[in-house]
């Protein structure tokens, strides 16, 4: 099998593993919805005080809103991705085994992450973002290329997604128990990628610092894709190059952890 | 007499089971309590996450406070007022029973077939399963956000206005308390559908920390009338506040929580009863 299969593979199984569950999928779907409502109210009655908070207006407030439901479960901003298990498996010692497999241990995270990451869009993602363009009105581009250009940064998206998890889940080789990193990192991620409320509107130095932050990438950058309100190569550059360092720390940081690893006799 | 001594059987048999699942549910909690705090700094880093995670809220309420002076009409004071009231009634549910969701896995995985077999109420002991002290942290939180409220807010205290505080507290960690359950009934139809009752739990508290007037009349009425948690916070807080009432409710309505709350449990316990009893073991 090609490296490339290989991957391609994982990535399949990635994405049918989470397609087995179809009333938790549905569920998810009614959750996201019922968020969104909730945010949506708390938006309107936000910009109706400040129109043009943070440069949007009432409608792109909105869609901020329900790309956000869409893209909370694809960037496993609130945690729900592969890091759970990931940990597990060094806290167990099964990493020994994945560490002897003929693959890239990153990679192979890697590939079933994306599987995961575009279900999550097909299945938890179009749904509420449907029923939200129905409720509200949201500025939604007519052109099919503004959509692929999102689509392109929600890629790059899920990369920074899946670097910053795989260095939190990296930390249990040291902590063995990473509930408290998984939960600080949690938090980080809800506050610093605009979960709560969209980076544009945070004041002062405080957004200054946020923007340029890895999570900047998760939610604002695909938002401001989608809605052209930023220019796409430097939306791009930035996405790509937090990607970069961070999967590049990652495999710096598996280096040294793999070099401490002791297989115990049985 | 023949029918009174039957019923006073009865009401004893009620007693009897009652006594039987607080015992219960306080050795399990004990149990939880004692393997936690063998772990005391991972005790310590969890509860102050939780605190931290809940505190995010509020957070996201201060920044938005830092770009308007109200929202739906109401002052940061008074938004502070109804977010406190809201996280100290969800705090109690959730400290009380907030494993209700693990119900699901546990259809799925048939490691409730073992709760059925010991002699206890299965409801104390899903209950109690996995007791997390740590929980504390967001009554904590919610505590301090009230506080703030109260020393803020300028309001004309009368002794009823006083006595409605613990009131809603309370009554509204019962009305969560009976969602919970309530979730937790569906789950023995729908097993992997815990995301439902978040949507109503976790979801419910976010609406509440909110005033009415930034919801569309819809919403509100939903929320009062469908799945009453308008009377968690709403209703009893709009009266201390002396804010109107929203869909034109009477004033009376701020003194029914406590009803509200044991209609709640009732039905909910109902629920239960029914979702236990259509249970089938997975029999894998």
């Amino acid at each position: 099998m090609g490296t490339g299969r290989l991957y391609a593979a994982v990535a399949a199984g990635g994405f049918r593993r989470y397609a087995t569950y179809r009333t938790a999928t549905a569920a998810g779907v009614f959750t996201n919805t019922v968020f969104g409502l909730i945010l949506a109210y708390t938006y309107i009655a936000l910009w109706d005080e400040r129109p043009h908070l943070g440069g949007y207006d009432q409608a792109q407030a909105l869609t901020y809103v329900w790309i956000g439901q869409a893209l909370l479960m694809t960037l496993a901003i609130g945690g729900g991705g592969f890091e759970d298990e990931l940990m597990e498996r060094i806290r167990t010692g099964d990493i020994a085994i994945d560490l002897y497999r003929p693959a890239d241990l990153q990679l192979w995270w890697l590939a079933g992450d994306l599987g995961r990451a575009l279900f999550q869009l097909l299945g938890r993602g179009v749904i509420p973002m449907v029923l939200g363009a129905f409720f509200f009105e949201l500025a939604l581009p007519a052109d099919p290329l503004r959509w692929a250009a999102a689509l392109v940064a929600v890629f790059l998206a899920m990369l920074v997604s899946f670097a910053i998890r795989y260095l939190v889940a990296l930390t249990a080789f040291w902590l063995l128990d990473g509930a408290g990193v998984t939960n600080m990192a949690w938090i980080t991620g809800m506050f610093c990628s605009g979960m709560v409320l969209p980076l544009n509107a945070f004041p002062g130095a405080l957004g200054e610092v946020v923007r340029a932050l890895p999570w900047a990438s998760l939610l604002q950058a695909p938002a401001d894709a989608l809605m052209g309100r930023a220019g796409l190569p430097a939306t791009y550059a930035f996405q790509g190059a937090w990607a970069v360092a961070l999967l590049a720390a990652g495999r710096l940081l598996q280096s040294v952890a793999t070099r401490r690893v002791v297989v115990q006799g049985g | 007499m023949a029918g009174s001594r039957s019923r006073a059987a009865g009401q004893g048999r009620v007693g009897a089971r009652l006594a039987d699942g607080l015992r219960a549910y306080r050795m399990i909690a004990g149990m939880w309590i004692r393997s936690t705090m063998a772990y005391r700094a991972s005790f310590v880093m969890t509860t102050f996450g939780n605190f931290g995670a809940t505190a995010l809220d509020f957070v996201a309420i201060l920044l938005m406070f830092s770009q308007v002076d109200a929202l739906g009409g109401y002052t940061l004071p008074e938004i502070a007022f109804l977010y406190g009231v809201a996280g100290i009634a969800f705090g109690l549910a959730d400290l009380a029973i907030g494993s209700m969701d693990r119900l699901g896995r546990r259809v799925r995985d048939g490691t409730l077939d073992t709760l059925l077999v010991r002699p206890a109420p299965v409801l104390a002991q899903v209950a109690a399963d996995r007791f997390a002290l740590r929980r504390l942290g967001r009554i904590t939180q919610g505590l301090l956000v009230f506080g703030y409220a109260v020393a803020a807010l300028d309001i004309a205290w009368t002794p009823l206005k006083v006595l409605m505080v613990p009131f809603m507290m309370l009554s509204g960690g019962a009305i969560f308390a009976a969602v919970f359950v309530a979730g937790g009934a569906f789950q023995f139809v729908a097993q992997d559908a815990s995301e439902v009752q978040n949507s109503f739990t976790y979801g419910g508290q976010t609406l509440l920390q909110y005033p009415p007037t930034v919801f569309a009349a819809d919403l509100v009425r939903g929320v009062t009338f469908v799945v009453p948690i308008a009377f968690v916070n709403w209703l009893p807080a709009l009266y201390v506040l002396g804010r109107p009432y929203p869909l034109d409710l009477p004033t009376w309505v701020a003194f029914t929580p406590p009803l509200v709350a044991a209609a709640c449990c009732a039905l909910a316990g109902l629920a239960w009863r029914a979702g236990l009893r259509s249970y089938r073991s997975t029999g894998s």
